[in-house]
């Protein structure tokens, strides 16, 4: 037992984790991808429905222009190569919640190929390959019956746009895979053509992991791990995985290649019994779509409606606005947090400040909301900071008043106002309260004269305790020391 | 005159002369269709009341004049076109009860333009086969001699045309599923070239190789039935844009200066000898108008069929995973898994043939025979294409039969599904190629069986087979010849 143990220990350090992410975004056009359907999320079942995407006999695809623009612009936007000539196949598999028996999808023609993003873990940097991206349609969802051995079938779902994000197996961690996991996020939202919302499925993702011996170039088994649906999920998930492939490596057993379940109530990663063999999904080139041609023109028109991307955008906060790079990497990591920031950021002169108050106070009162959800404005954020600066209230009251903010979306001069918050820094009022202390307090006063200085902090205790702490902190230390020196 | 006897061009001239109203030519074409389908069994469904009701309104429509260009034209369609509202069954007991919920395009063209779509036609379960027996509804038999089969798989458009049931019919084709039945029912029949017809509302064999296309009477019904029906379709990516004009237009310009290759791999072994010779006929009747004969080779042709065996079969086995029991069509109801219904359902509402296809174009398609099979199969295509575009610089258009023989006693090819396919070895390779080919009545047999002359030209050159085929037809003299019918 105990040689074991010492034997683990000496090879937990010997193992790399090799990572590998599929990610479906869902793309947010008007219609479906290839029929004229609203997309549309929680409606009656099969209301977003026609012939071509219920599969009815004699229908045929017309592709949306609009998935492959999209698809041009994510390629572009992670340096990726845009196949001028790809095509769409058709994937064969029977379920019922794909009508036409096939997805349609592509296979050796992708549109996009050999992209990277760089990713950035604990202040280092890597760039992560992207192997592919292609388009393809999702398909409907079953309803099972809790009650009856009955399942009912919604289209709703069937053929709404899909692009299919794989990286290269460059990931190295579970840390990795969630950067990277983010960073596509960011610039699919950034982009605007995702929603990217992981609980309603518009943003999924499919991990492979294996673990390999230090220095072994050759990949070890890997296990495919879905049903991931949040960010912390995947992380929790591929924590869990890279445990318990340890384990059983270090316990001389194999890894079963499999798809696994990861189960967000057990925390555990959970074998998908049923689906195990092998699909031989007959790709074939789809003759109903012909072969999608791209000419640099297009390519050109859509680079220009590029907008500033996390990158450049983290870059231009670090020179803009003087922030550390940390405080940049978090800020514009989400397009939503970068431009609050900045609507913050312009109603007050110190960026730094509005910085820190998001990322302390802001992101610690979201408690992992979306900051679009917010009560506060990012106006009202600016002009609480604002306050602050110009010493009408204290850093310290500020933060009581911003819980208010958060709770009833009021505008901060308002609570100042209905709270009586405004900081006391009229010099003749707290001077005499100063005398008043000073005088009440002898022997501390002669331990301040005989330099023990500490004592200060008791004197301006005092008066935050007179003022209910509304005495201005900076007046309140020059007032005690021109009096008690005097 | 019985009007059901016409061509549309000629029922057209009199609807305008007011010789004849549309109700009357309706109707005696449904009084036909009485008369001969118990003998005939081209149909599937018969849309007796709603066809007088559409006759009517066109009679209303030209008293203002706003009629169009096949106005109150009896037309049938094969049962694989989709009409809003009416059983589609290609053929299938699979979808015996599907009702379409919308129009192909061709449908709504024609009845944009008048025509009054009489009714639906048997056809080989889902377009395969090559006589029409597959069918699960009735198998139609060929009008000029009992017994006979009409050639297939658009084998109802066939019969109902030359049985004098309707005045044109539209039929699919993707591998010779209008040209050899037109050729066994002595009537003209055109696949068009690829992508000039649109396919929306066409259910699908093999979407890259189907192609509808028209059967008629006589050529220039035939340059009518294509006016109405070609032309680009944003609901179908692979139709094309390109101008199409008027077919009529070069009908009566002679064939003076014409090069007519005749490609000598189309007539070796196997090939019956009246058919020969009225093919060499043809050939004959186009050197004494003016065109100039040559030989060519397609060396390639012999290929063609396990090329198609494989492609078309792979494209079904995806076209046709649809039919699962789920959303619609036929569905085994005793299934007690997901699995079992699946497997039940196809294997009851589907025939043998559809079977075996599914079957040799799954395995095509699978992992480890993909290269050696459909990938092959592909290259062995642009091989084909490549044959074409060589012959067609030395010439205008080839001639040469549309299949080996004239039609055969019902039941005599069941057990030999591999004769069956080799029977196609003329008319596969405009499919495989995408080009256009027509059938015009060349002839008949001793035995008084009708035989056609396939005519082929290059992409989007309808023009040059339809003034080559009015040619032989103006010189046989066998336009809108329709045979007894023995009551």
């Amino acid at each position: 037992m105990v040689l074991r143990q010492i034997r683990r220990q000496r090879y937990m350090m010997n193992f790399e984790t090799v990572i590998g992410l599929e990610i479906h975004a869902q793309l947010k056009t008007r219609t479906k991808i290839f029929c004229g359907c609203a997309l549309s999320f929680g409606d009656p079942p099969n209301s977003h429905t026609c012939p071509v995407c219920l599969g009815m006999p004699g229908v045929l695809p017309v592709l949306n222009k609009k998935v492959v623009e999209y698809a041009i612009k994510m390629g572009l936007a992670t340096n990726s190569q845009i196949n001028r000539f790809n095509q769409f196949a058709r994937k064969n598999y029977f379920y019922p919640d794909l009508p036409k028996g096939y997805q349609t999808s592509q296979f050796d023609l992708p549109i996009v190929e050999h992209g990277s993003v760089e990713i950035d873990v604990d202040g280092s940097k890597k760039t992560i390959g992207i192997t592919r991206m292609h388009m393809e349609e999702d398909a409907g969802k079953l309803i099972h019956d809790e009650r009856e051995p009955l399942s009912y079938v919604d289209l709703n779902r069937t053929g709404t746009p899909l692009l299919e994000i794989v990286s290269e197996p460059d990931l190295r961690s579970p840390q990795e895979a969630y950067a990277y996991l983010k960073k596509i996020h960011a610039i699919l939202r950034y982009l605007d053509i995702c929603d990217g919302n992981m609980q309603e499925g518009s943003f999924r993702c499919d991990a492979n992991i294996s673990l390999r011996p230090v220095g072994q170039e050759e990949f070890g088994i890997r296990t495919e791990l879905k049903n991931m649906n949040s960010f912390r999920n995947v992380q929790n998930a591929l924590e869990y995985e890279v445990r318990r492939q340890r384990d059983l490596l270090l316990d001389g057993e194999t890894i079963i290649q499999e798809t696994l379940l990861w189960n967000p109530d057990s925390n555990r990663t959970e074998s998908m019994r049923g689906k195990e063999d092998a699909h031989d999904y007959r790709y074939f080139p789809c003759p109903d779509l012909v072969p999608v041609e791209i000419d640099e023109a297009w390519i050109d028109a859509i680079r220009k409606t590029l907008p500033e991307l996390p990158d450049e955008r983290k870059n231009r906060f670090i020179e803009e606005y003087n922030l550390p790079e940390y405080d940049a990497v978090i800020l514009t990591g989400s397009r939503e947090l970068a431009d609050y920031f900045e609507t913050a950021a312009r109603l007050c002169a110190n960026a730094k400040k509005v910085s820190n108050w998001i990322m302390t106070e802001l992101l610690r009162e979201l408690k992992g909301e979306d900051i679009s959800g917010c009560k506060v404005a990012p106006e009202q954020l600016g002009e609480l900071i604002a306050m602050v600066e110009k010493g009408t209230i204290s850093g310290k009251i500020a933060k009581t008043v911003f819980i208010d903010m958060m709770a009833t979306g009021k505008d901060p001069a308002v609570i100042v106002k209905e709270k009586n918050l405004v900081q006391v820094s009229d010099e003749g009022e707290l001077q005499a309260m100063v005398e008043e202390i000073v005088a009440a307090n002898p022997d501390q006063a002669e331990q301040f004269r005989q330099g023990k200085t500490k004592v200060m902090g008791f004197f301006v205790g005092q008066l935050m305790k007179k003022t209910k702490g509304k005495a201005n902190p900076k007046m309140a230390n020059e007032l005690f020391v021109r009096t008690l020196t005097e | 005159m019985q009007p059901y006897t016409l061509t549309i061009a000629e029922s057209l001239d009199h609807l305008q002369k007011k010789e004849l109203t549309s109700k009357d030519l309706v109707e005696s074409c449904l009084q036909r269709i009485n008369k001969t389908e118990t003998k005939l069994h081209s149909f599937i469904s018969v849309f007796e009341e709603k066809a007088m009701r559409r006759a009517e309104e066109e009679d209303n429509k030209r008293q203002q004049g706003q009629s169009g260009s096949l106005s109150g034209i009896p037309i049938s369609i094969k049962d694989l076109l989709c009409a809003k509202d009416t059983a589609t069954t290609c053929g299938s007991k699979m979808l015996e009860n599907f009702i379409s919920p919308y129009n192909a395009t061709v449908v709504e063209k024609l009845e944009n333009e008048g025509a009054v779509i009489i009714g639906k036609v048997a056809m080989d379960e889902f377009a395969m086969g090559s006589t029409s027996e597959t069918c699960a509804f009735g198998v139609p038999d060929n009008p000029w001699k009992e017994g006979y089969i009409t050639g297939g798989s658009s084998g109802g458009s066939a019969s109902s045309v030359a049985g004098g049931q309707c005045l044109a019919s539209l039929g699919s084709d993707t591998g010779g599923s209008v040209r050899q039945p037109a050729s066994l029912c002595g009537v003209v029949g055109l696949k068009p070239t690829y992508g000039r017809v649109s396919r929306y509302g066409l259910v699908a064999f093999a979407s890259s190789l189907d192609q509808v296309g028209p059967l008629t009477r006589d050529v220039r019904d035939c340059a009518l039935m294509m006016n109405c029906i070609a032309g680009y379709d944003e609901k179908d990516s692979t139709s094309v844009k390109i101008d199409k004009g008027d077919f009529r237009q070069s009908l009566e310009a002679g064939v003076k200066g014409l090069k007519i290759g005749v490609p000598r791999e189309y007539f070796g072994e196997g090939l019956n000898e009246d058919v020969e010779k009225i093919v060499r006929n043809g050939v004959a009747i186009l050197e004494d108008a003016g065109a100039e004969v040559m030989d060519v080779s397609m060396p390639h042709t012999e290929y063609c069929v396990a090329a198609y065996y494989l492609i078309a079969p792979a494209e079904a086995s995806s076209n046709l995973a649809r039919y699962d029991g789920v959303v619609y069509g036929y569905r085994d109801g005793t299934a007690d898994s997901l699995m079992d219904m699946y497997k039940q359902t196809r294997s009851q509402g589907f025939g043998d043939e559809v079977k075996r296809r599914i079957l040799i174009g799954t395995y095509a398609l699978s992992s480890g025979y993909y290269d050696a099979y459909y990938k092959k199969a592909s290259q062995v295509r642009t091989i084909i294409l490549n044959d074409y575009k060589k012959v067609f610089e030395q010439c205008d258009a080839i001639i040469s039969p549309v299949a080996p023989t004239a039609a055969w006693k019902r039941g005599e090819s069941a057990d030999d599904p591999l004769a069956l396919y080799l029977s196609d070895i003329f008319s596969l390779s405009a499919n495989l190629a995408g080009v256009p080919g027509l059938s015009v009545p060349g002839g008949f047999t001793a035995d008084g069986l009708p035989v056609g002359i396939q005519l082929q030209g290059p992409h989007f050159r309808e023009d040059i087979l339809l003034k080559l085929a009015y040619n032989i037809e103006k010189s046989t003299n066998l336009a809108n010849v329709l045979p007894e019918i023995q009551q």
